[in-house]
């Protein structure tokens, strides 16, 4: 009774359906979208789950309009739409979150939030806006600080104030492109749960994507999982046992075994980091007095909301920042990043996005297989000329044994696929003897094939004696991976602990700056 | 049995290197479709122009073909004029192949010449022509490469960009020359144009023999292959090419990065320094405001044609030559400013840029078995 009367005086359910039929898109030779149907629900809080590459970007960037389909057709609300441009989707309730942040950082939130309306006018009758935020706001769930610029908000405001963007533009579809990525464990479970809310009151409609399996179970009602542009599956959260997910995700791919870790004890430190100092934009310490030590052995994983120092340590300690103040010591010896000491004290990287960070796109396989020793007896003659045979007949042996999928060593090793990238630098940093090895996001845009592989081959340089600095985004990653986990938070790490006496509530926590 | 073993893949690997040989062949005509296009359609844009002021275009490449190609006196004076081009393109490659756009060849071109000029007047008749030449050689080549070498380290040091300061660098060289050649080194008894003194016949450069080019296209030619091997068969070249490619991996090798492109630059101006030097002992015997000809401008768009490629740049040095030696007799002929050539360079260089956006574009020149991509 009472909830009749309550649906009487609530407004009608404003959430849309969406619908695609044999949805298909073609890239030169590469079907990215292959005949997708998929049915989501009014109100529905969907996932939308596969591998890089399974073509979930593809399919809802078809949606938006930034692709036109090639075939197939969309169907919003029940009825036939089409979605020419990003313009026509937003006209029609369409609205997207993406990975990173859209918004201006030096606006305020509701500068922001005004500018981005189609009708913006040219003057802004800023006390008017004011009071239909206001009035806005009062409708939301959940608000987030408006007044103050961008910029100085914290992560998890800043992804509300995005997803309040949406609903203030009155879109009533929200996609969400990997929205926790940015977020703590805390602030992402929060800010699920508000859409979740939202979705129940049958007021907006969700698809997330996503490859946290947490998520899904926790948030989501329905789910369809794409595998190489096809709809390899769909149904209720709640029939589907998470197994059987990440098999409808991966099919019959062979998965390496979780990688094993031996039980030596850790020996000495090898790498230590005292009171490192580094400089950003406008002379601000991004990194502010760094303290860890790493023992042979052992594997220190480092979390943390990305934007807190974690890639600025990777580049200090890889000579791409300069250090203001501390030292690096290895083996209890002052170190500085030159190309020198990498050789001599056996100092290995994998940066994240290989080809970004580690190797250079037009230059070939067996080239890039050779930067760490291009320039030492075989491949270097009287240390300044080149010959080119031995640099090959390496790149071969390597290329075998690490199962790098290239047509030849000559190849340009831009045009390999991100999987055979990652394996190529990781031939070229672990063929060789390791003793320190710094690792940043290794598996960031990888299948799971590759990932089980490149977390074996990391634990296997821990088994055999390695220091291994883990830098990831990926808690799961860590809690995988780590002998010992380090959080860093603005610029300084804050709580180290085993991984055996603590828990992802604590880490949340401290990545969060509250503890 | 372990020998046919051996032998059979010893045939593979042939066979294997044959068909890579052919994937790379077919991928690197890329490099050589794209820009001839290019030319094409600047030629073809250039037609349009000529229309439109009423010329006849087919006049006009013929009178580029038979001023530039046509006979033995004009391909001798094609190659005169392509000497400088090959040094001044160089001047673009070497640090291009590092991923800096360096445009301050005519500066350093001005700067070498006048040096040279400047550092024979008190060898003249003191010294041997021999031994002074080579000192004005050197002299040139370091006075560029310190010129140029200055933007580089600029660019190491202070992050200044490297294009802006080259070019700036340009104008304050010809300043300096004219400083000098108007001021404290003006040969007084030369009442017309402000000059240092002149070398005398005695101490000019001469001709490689039984031509009438002078040894700049000889020396050039021999410093494009020594660059070409320089940037292909050593560690500073394999270093150059990591930087260029992607400097954070470099940096993440430790591979001193500052050093190469002040280095790199160095080179550069040491190229251009040198056509300067040439300039001055073989073609104008002194140093005066004739020095700035516009070989350092029209060296950027001969580089940029031959993708930075010192082989290719001595090709499209001798083409551009051509059409720069031209220049007179279309003036004559068909009663054009001289200012038409640089019109056709000009819009070369447009359409040369745009096309640097076609490549990859085509799917011919990819591989057809191409490592899948995800």
């Amino acid at each position: 009774m009472d909830d009749a009367i309550l649906s009487l005086t609530q407004p009608k359910v404003r959430a849309l359906s969406l619908e695609t039929i044999g949805m298909t898109k073609i890239f030169g030779p590469l079907v990215a979208l292959d005949d997708v149907s998929l049915k989501i629900e009014a109100g529905s809080f969907h996932a939308l789950l596969g591998e890089n590459g399974a073509g979930k970007s593809t399919l809802v960037k078809c949606i938006m309009g930034f692709y036109q389909a090639d075939g197939g057709s969309l169907l919003l609300g029940g009825g036939e739409v089409n979605v020419r441009n990003p313009r026509d989707a937003r006209a029609m309730g369409l609205g997207m979150v993406y990975q990173h942040f859209t918004l201006a950082p030096c606006l305020t939130g509701a500068e922001n939030l005004v500018i981005s309306r189609a009708d913006a006018p040219t003057f802004i009758n800023w006390a008017r806006e004011k009071k239909r935020l206001d009035a806005f706001l009062e409708r939301m769930p959940f608000r987030a600080p408006l007044d103050v610029p961008v910029s100085s908000l914290a992560a998890g405001e800043k992804q509300k104030l995005e997803i309040l963007k949406l609903l203030y533009l009155d879109q009533r579809l929200l996609i969400l492109d990997e929205p926790t990525s940015v977020l703590t464990p805390q602030e992402a479970d929060e800010i699920l749960g508000l859409l979740r809310g939202m979705t129940e009151r049958k007021e907006i409609t969700v698809v997330m994507i996503t490859h946290k399996f947490r998520e899904v179970t926790a948030f989501a009602d329905s789910l369809t999982v794409l595998r190489r542009g096809r709809m390899v599956g769909a149904g209720k959260v709640a029939d589907i046992p998470t197994e059987e997910m990440a098999r409808m995700m991966i099919g019959d791919t062979q998965i390496a075994a979780r990688a094993i870790r031996s039980q030596n004890a850790a020996g000495e430190t090898v790498l230590e980091l005292a009171a490192l100092v580094a400089k950003g934009e406008e002379d601000k310490d991004v990194l502010d007095r760094v303290n860890l030590k790493i023992r042979a052995g052992e594997i220190v994983g480092v979390a943390g909301v990305s934007g807190n120092g974690q890639s600025q340590l990777v580049e200090a300690l890889s000579g791409q920042r300069e250090i203001a103040d501390g030292r690096i010591l290895v083996r209890g010896r002052p170190f500085e990043p030159t190309r020198d000491a990498f050789f001599k004290l056996k100092i290995f990287g994998l940066p994240e996005e290989p080809l970004k960070n580690a190797a250079v796109p037009r230059m070939s396989v067996a080239e890039n297989m050779a930067f760490r020793s291009f320039d030492r007896p075989p491949n270097a003659k009287f240390g300044w000329w080149l010959s080119a045979a031995p640099m090959r007949a390496r790149a071969r042996d390597l290329i075998s044994r690490y199962r790098v999928k290239t047509q030849s060593p000559d190849t340009p090793i831009g045009d390999l696929s991100g999987g055979n990238v990652q394996r190529a630098v990781l031939a070229r940093e672990l063929s060789d003897e390791v003793d320190v090895l710094i690792v940043a996001n290794p598996c960031f845009g990888l299948d799971f094939a590759s990932v089980a592989e490149i977390r074996a081959q990391i634990m296997e340089q821990r088994n055999r004696g390695a220091a291994v600095l883990l830098i990831s985004e990926d808690l799961d990653e860590i809690l995988e991976l780590a002998d010992r986990v380090a959080v860093m938070s603005e610029g300084a790490i804050s709580y180290v602990a085993p991984v055996g006496e603590t828990d992802r509530a604590t880490i949340g926590m401290h990545m969060a700056g509250h503890a | 049995m372990s020998e046919s073993l051996a032998s059979t893949e010893q045939a593979m690997d042939k066979e294997s290197a044959v068909r890579d040989f052919f994937a790379r062949l077919r991928r690197d005509s890329e490099y050589i479709a794209i820009p001839v296009l290019a030319l094409a359609i600047s030629a073809a844009v250039f037609s349009l122009f000529l229309l439109a002021v009423g010329k006849s275009p087919i006049e006009f490449f013929q009178l580029v073909e038979r001023g530039g190609f046509g006979t033995a006196f004009s391909i001798q004076n094609t190659l005169q004029r392509a000497a400088p081009l090959i040094l001044t393109a160089l001047a673009v490659a070497i640090p291009a192949r590092i991923g800096l756009v360096m445009i301050g060849g005519e500066g350093a071109l001005v700067i070498g010449g006048f040096t040279s000029a400047a550092i024979a007047i008190p060898m003249l008749e003191r010294v041997p022509p021999a031994p002074t030449l080579i000192i004005m050689a050197l002299a040139g080549a370091l006075a560029g490469g310190l010129w140029v070498g200055l933007a580089g380290l600029l660019r190491h040091a202070r992050g200044v960009n490297e294009t802006i300061s080259s070019l700036l660098l340009t104008y304050i060289g010809v300043a300096v020359m004219n400083f000098f050649v108007e001021g404290a080194l003006r040969d007084l008894t030369n009442p017309n144009k402000p000059s240092t003194k002149p070398l005398g016949d005695a101490y000019m450069l001469g001709k490689i023999p039984g031509t009438d080019v002078h040894w700049g296209l000889a020396v050039g030619i021999v410093i494009a292959l020594s660059l070409h091997v320089l940037m292909t068969r050593t560690t500073f070249g394999f270093a150059a090419r990591v930087t260029g490619g992607n400097p954070r991996a470099a940096q993440a090798q430790g591979l001193p990065v500052g050093k190469l492109i002040v280095a790199s630059a160095a080179i550069a101006g040491a190229c251009a320094g040198l056509a300067g030097f040439f300039e001055v002992a073989a073609i104008q015997g002194r140093a005066n405001a004739s020095l700035a000809a516009g070989y350092g401008f029209t060296g950027i768009l001969v580089s940029f044609l031959a993708r930075h490629n010192p082989v290719a740049i001595i090709f499209v040095a001798i083409l551009f030559g051509g059409i720069v030696a031209s220049g007179g007799l279309v003036q004559r002929r068909m009663d054009l400013p001289d200012a038409t050539v640089l019109v056709l360079q000009g819009l070369t260089f447009v359409i040369l840029l745009v096309s640097e956006t076609l490549y990859g574009r085509f799917e011919f020149f990819r591989d057809a078995r191409g490592s899948e991509r995800t």
